[in-house]
Order: structure tokens, then C-alpha cells, then sequence
């Protein structure tokens, strides 16, 4: 085992040392390397951390949420609605929700507005998210000037603004007391949004589903677990879409990859015959070939997904957030909870560092096993 | 100097330490470009000696020299190396060979450009697995026998024709073999390093090696250090 670990610390140094002969040719490839790692690597951490944090925010929300529609749209719910889901068995709980956007001309941007369970404040004042600070414009103090359903002005005075650490859905939030709400929206008193139902048991989500269904046929039950498909699939399609933009480079890159890795020029072969002559036999030299591989291939893979890690976790994305983050017209500024998967990261280091790897041995291999005396000619 | 084994026959205890029966060797076999360059050649080489193999440009002196040191496989006849048969080896134990019964010395030194002296001098040593150390040290002091121990970090480009020779040597004293394989090494060499070299060779003669050297030098096989001279004409040995 000595010798063996001693063998390989050989081939490894020897092949830094012929890895920094060529400084420019090899310079050039890591950078190339580094930087599509980089970039893909960026992809998929954003992916995965603005979907996790997605899925940890809708944790706290109501396994199923029951909308009314009218000719096949989202229409208002009378509350009498939740009445009848209650008598339903299975269901634990149902609470009339009061939610909807509004449309800020001045800034040209959709705030999302809502009724929380439990509002501390008064009337007439209201708790909103960071972007809505941000994004607003004259905001005099503490105070937003909004205009009601009908056109009348109300002014909300502004009494807190909601934590960072929820900001990708909580960015675009105004949140408000019942009063105020009806009062900007013009939904009557005995309407709700929709219905947050509370399911004891969540393996029988779509039984009770079906039943509300057969119950208030005009309504349609959402359950938690299609919101985080939809939102899966809505980041998903996000990061496909640049993968897609990033294929071009991908592609130049392995180009690129293939014509250097691949194409031993006459030195090379010459080396390896001189190799060989010295005593070194094909496996000896595929080894070496594999160090080559490996250093140039994991020391890319590495610099590549700390840029990416560092880009995404530390800087925001800014190369890619606006195309995955971005809600309607607010883009969301928010740090993501560092999350890594490493399923994703696994998937990414056997697709780069293996057959980068595998392309650099082969043509040593068809080098190597030609007999060593063409380097005494 | 104790005595090399080959196997488990040391080395000095046998006289002829390569035998070579009806060797042939054919390139490019069955192409229009065929060409044979050893045409049924039996010979004996003893231990302990110096042997040049003398003879003019495409006689076959090269081609042997491959052969004898396992670099290529004969086309038909069989090599016996201090006894055992290794014409038909393979490729693991060719090299193995290579590594630890031949030191070779190319005309062109054949030395690994960018890498320094020390480097260069390592290289047969790795795939024994030594430890790093001691290879480095063991190096270091065969530079310093042939004084280039004030040259080992330096690149090898840098180095003169004599040095680079020097350092070429020293590469293949690296694992300490017993026969040493020289292939026109005063090519590239003027009057002064070409006898500097024969020197260096009759000492490594002293030492116990056995010298295997192709050469139409006139200063290499005319040379006293000399103990045979086989001459080779078109594939043949004539003399």
C-alpha cells in the first residue's frame, strides 16, 4: 500500500511539474474550465436554494387551499363555503383567506397584498416587505398613498417591515388589517379570497379533495404539494432555459477540451516514447495521464463551484437573477440560505471531471502501447 | 560492487549475459515500405564488458540495440537475458526490464525539455515506488559524481551538449542497472567530450557494469577502453 501511494505521489509530481511546462495551453483550458463549471454550477445552486427556500416557506402554509371560480375563473368565495368544508370529516380546520395584488403605477409594479391570521396592528396601518420600500418611490413619513377599488385615496401608514430571511415571497408583501383590506379591494363583508383548510390526515388530501369537489361543485381545491410542483416545475424551466443559453459555451467548451486534451502534439508523443524507453510501461503512463487529468479537472471543478458557491450565496446571482428570480416587474433582492445539494453536485462533478479525464488518457493510451523505440529513431 | 541478479542468477557469475538467436526484425511487414533491418543475427554478449556495435548508417545497430534492450520484439529468433528467455514477455515485464537490468543513453539525450537536471534524472525511479527521498538523494549524488550537482535545478535546455550527455548517463544510473545501452552517443559531441565520455564509460566498466554502444565514431571503437567490436553491414554481422 506504501509503494503504491509512493507511486502515485511520483506521477502526480511529475506530472505538475509537466503540467506548469505549459503554462499558457494549460492556464487557458482551467480557465475555460473553471468558468463553465462556474456558470452551470451557479445554475443548479440557485435552483435548488430558491426552491428550497420556496418549500420551507409554503411549510407553514394550509395543506390545501380551495378557490371558488365562475366560468371557469377565480372567483370570491362566500364564507358559508367554509362552513360546509368544516362538516366534512378528515378536515381539521378552514380559514377564510383575504389576499390580492395591486397595481402601483408610479413604480409600474404588483404588490401582492394579504390578511394575516393574527395583524398586531391597527387599522389603516400596514407591515410590508423589503422590495416594497425599495421599489415604491416617495414614501413620506412611514406613509403610501394607494387609491381604492373606486378611485379614492387611502393613505397606510407604514408600522413594520418584514423579516429578510423571507424575502423571496415576502419582497412584493403589504400586509393588512381585514378593514383596510375590504375597504382598498371592495370585497364585501361574507367573502374571502379563498379557504386555507387544515387536513388531520394528509394522506387523504385528495379523498377530502374529491369531496369538497362533489359538495360545492363550483370550487376547486389547490393541494401544498401541487404548489411545490408548480413551483419545482417554475425553476426548473427557469434554470433550463439558461442551461440552454449556457449550452453554446458548454458545447465551445468541450471543443475546445477535446482539440487540446485529445491532440498530443509531437512533443507529447515523443515524451511518452521517452518514457517508455525508461522503463515505464503503458499503465505508467495512463497513470500519469490520469494525475494530468485529474489535476486539471478537479482543480476546475473545485475553483469553479466556490466561484459559484460564493456568486450565488454571497453576491446574489447578479449574472443570472433576473432571469430566474424575477416575479412580474419586482425583482426581488434577497441573500439565499446556503443549501447545496449534493446529489446535483455529484451528478455535476462525474459529467466534467470523468470525461475530461477520460478524453486526456486516451490518445496516451494509443501513444503508449506502440513499442518505445520509435524515440530511438 | 555485489553482484546483479537477473532472477535469481546474479549477473557476474554468467559470462554471456545476452544471447541473441537468429534475430530478424522486419518494419512496415507486409506494406510497400517493408524493410528488414536485422537479418538472422547470433551473438553472445559478455558481462562486465565493453561491446561496440560498429557499422554504417541503416546497418542495423540501432535496431539490435532496441532489441537487445526490450524496447521492440524481434520479428523471429529468441533473446536470452542472463539465461532466461524474454523474447516473447510481456509488455509489463519488458519494462520492467527496461527499468531495472538497462540504463539507456540516446544520441539525442532524449531528455525531458522544461523539467530540471534533477527531474530528468528521477524519472526511471518512479514506477519502482522508492521513496521520494531516497531517489532524490541518490540522484543528487550521482550529480555530484559527474559534477552536475551544481546543475540539478536547472532546466535541462540550458545545459551544454557534454552536460546534457552527462545528465543523460546519470538517468540511467538511477536504478543502478547492470548493463548499459548507449546508442551514437558522441554525436553530438567534439573530440574532447567525445574521450571525456569514453572515460566515463570505462569507469562504469570498472564498476561492474556491462557497456552496450552503437557508434561509426571512429574515437568509440578504436577506443582502448574497448574489450569488442562487432561490426554490422546491411542487417549482418560481417566480422
Amino acid at each position: 500500500m506504501r509503494r503504491w501511494l509512493e507511486i502515485q505521489r511520483h506521477y502526480l509530481d511529475f506530472t505538475l511539474s509537466s503540467l506548469l511546462r505549459r503554462k499558457r495551453k494549460n492556464g487557458a483550458l482551467l480557465a475555460v474550465y473553471t468558468l463553465v463549471i462556474f456558470m452551470v454550477a451557479s445554475v443548479l445552486f440557485f435552483t435548488h436554494a430558491i426552491r428550497n427556500e420556496a418549500e420551507s416557506i409554503l411549510q407553514e402554509a394550509p395543506e390545501m387551499i380551495v378557490q371558488r371560480t365562475v366560468a371557469g375563473r377565480h372567483d370570491l368565495v362566500p364564507l358559508y363555503y367554509a362552513e360546509a368544508i368544516e362538516t366534512i370529516q378528515g378536515v381539521r380546520s378552514v380559514k377564510p383567506r383575504l389576499w390580492g395584488y395591486y397595481y402601483h403605477p408610479a413604480s409600474r409594479s404588483n404588490y401582492t397584498i394579504m390578511v394575516p391570521d393574527d395583524f398586531p396592528y391597527e387599522d389603516g396601518m400596514i407591515e410590508v416587505g423589503q422590495g416594497v420600500v425599495r421599489t415604491w418611490g416617495t414614501v413620506k413619513d412611514d406613509q403610501l398613498y394607494l387609491r381604492t377599488y373606486d378611485g379614492e385615496v387611502l393613505i397606510l401608514t407604514i408600522a413594520g417591515i418584514i423579516a429578510t430571511s423571507t424575502e423571496l415571497v415576502s419582497s412584493d408583501l403589504i400586509l393588512t388589517s381585514e378593514p383596510t383590506f375590504r375597504k382598498l379591494t371592495g370585497i364585501a363583508e361574507g367573502f374571502a379570497t379563498d379557504l386555507g383548510v387544515e387536513i388531520s390526515n394528509l394522506k387523504e388530501c385528495s379523498t377530502i379533495a374529491q369531496k369538497i369537489v362533489t359538495r360545492l361543485p363550483d370550487s376547486r381545491p389547490i393541494l401544498k404539494e401541487e404548489i411545490l410542483r408548480t413551483y419545482a416545475a417554475l425553476f426548473d424551466w427557469r434554470s433550463g432555459y439558461i442551461i440552454v443559453m449556457l449550452a453554446g459555451a458548454v458545447l465551445a467548451f468541450f471543443i475546445f477540451a477535446w482539440d487540446k486534451a485529445t491532440g498530443l502534439s509531437a512533443e507529447e508523443k515523443t515524451e511518452i516514447g521517452i518514457l517508455k524507453a525508461l522503463g515505464w510501461d503503458t499503465s505508467d503512463i495512463l497513470l500519469m495521464k490520469f494525475w494530468e487529468g485529474t489535476a486539471i479537472s478537479l482543480t476546475a471543478f473545485l475553483l469553479g463551484v466556490i466561484g459559484a458557491y460564493l456568486h450565488v450565496f454571497f453576491a446574489s446571482a447578479p449574472l443570472f437573477e433576473h432571469a430566474l428570480k424575477g416575479w412580474a416587474v419586482l425583482y426581488p433582492k434577497f441573500n439565499l440560505n446556503p443549501t447545496v445539494n449534493i446529489y446535483t453536485l455529484a451528478n455535476l462533478f462525474f459529467l466534467t471531471v470523468l470525461p475530461y479525464t477520460l478524453v486526456t488518457m486516451i490518445p496516451s493510451w494509443k501513444v503508449s502501447v506502440t513499442d518505445p523505440d520509435t524515440v530511438m529513431r | 560492487m555485489s553482484p546483479r541478479f537477473f532472477g535469481f542468477i546474479p549477473f557476474r557469475w554468467i559470462s554471456a549475459v545476452i544471447q541473441l538467436f537468429k534475430i530478424t526484425k522486419t518494419y512496415n511487414q507486409g506494406r510497400p515500405n517493408e524493410f528488414t533491418a536485422l537479418k538472422g543475427i547470433d551473438l553472445n554478449v559478455d558481462g562486465d564488458r565493453i561491446t561496440v556495435f560498429k557499422g554504417p548508417s541503416g546497418s542495423g545497430k540501432t535496431t539490435l540495440l532496441s532489441i537487445v534492450g526490450c524496447m521492440a520484439r524481434p520479428t523471429s529468433g529468441r533473446i536470452k537475458l542472463a539465461g532466461q528467455e524474454i523474447t516473447s514477455l510481456p509488455e509489463r515485464f519488458l519494462a520492467e526490464n527496461r527499468r531495472k537490468t538497462f540504463g539507456f543513453v540516446f544520441q539525442n539525450h532524449n531528455l525531458i525539455k522544461g523539467l530540471t537536471v534533477l527531474e530528468n534524472t528521477m524519472i526511471p525511479a518512479y514506477p519502482t515506488g522508492e521513496k521520494h527521498r531516497l531517489i532524490k538523494e541518490r540522484a543528487k549524488d550521482i550529480l555530484r559524481k559527474f559534477q552536475l550537482d551544481a546543475k540539478a535545478l536547472q532546466r535541462v535546455e540550458l545545459l551544454s551538449g557534454g552536460e546534457q550527455q552527462r545528465a543523460a548517463i546519470v538517468r540511467a544510473l538511477i536504478n543502478d542497472p547492470p548493463i548499459l545501452i548507449a546508442d551514437e552517443p558522441t554525436a553530438h559531441l567534439d573530440t574532447e567530450l567525445a574521450r571525456e565520455f569514453m572515460e566515463i564509460i570505462s569507469e562504469l566498466k570498472k564498476e561492474g557494469k556491462t557497456v552496450l554502444i552503437a557508434s561509426h565514431d571512429p574515437l568509440v571503437h578504436e577506443s582502448p577502453f574497448v574489450d569488442r567490436v562487432v561490426a554490422l553491414r546491411d542487417g549482418l554481422i560481417v566480422d
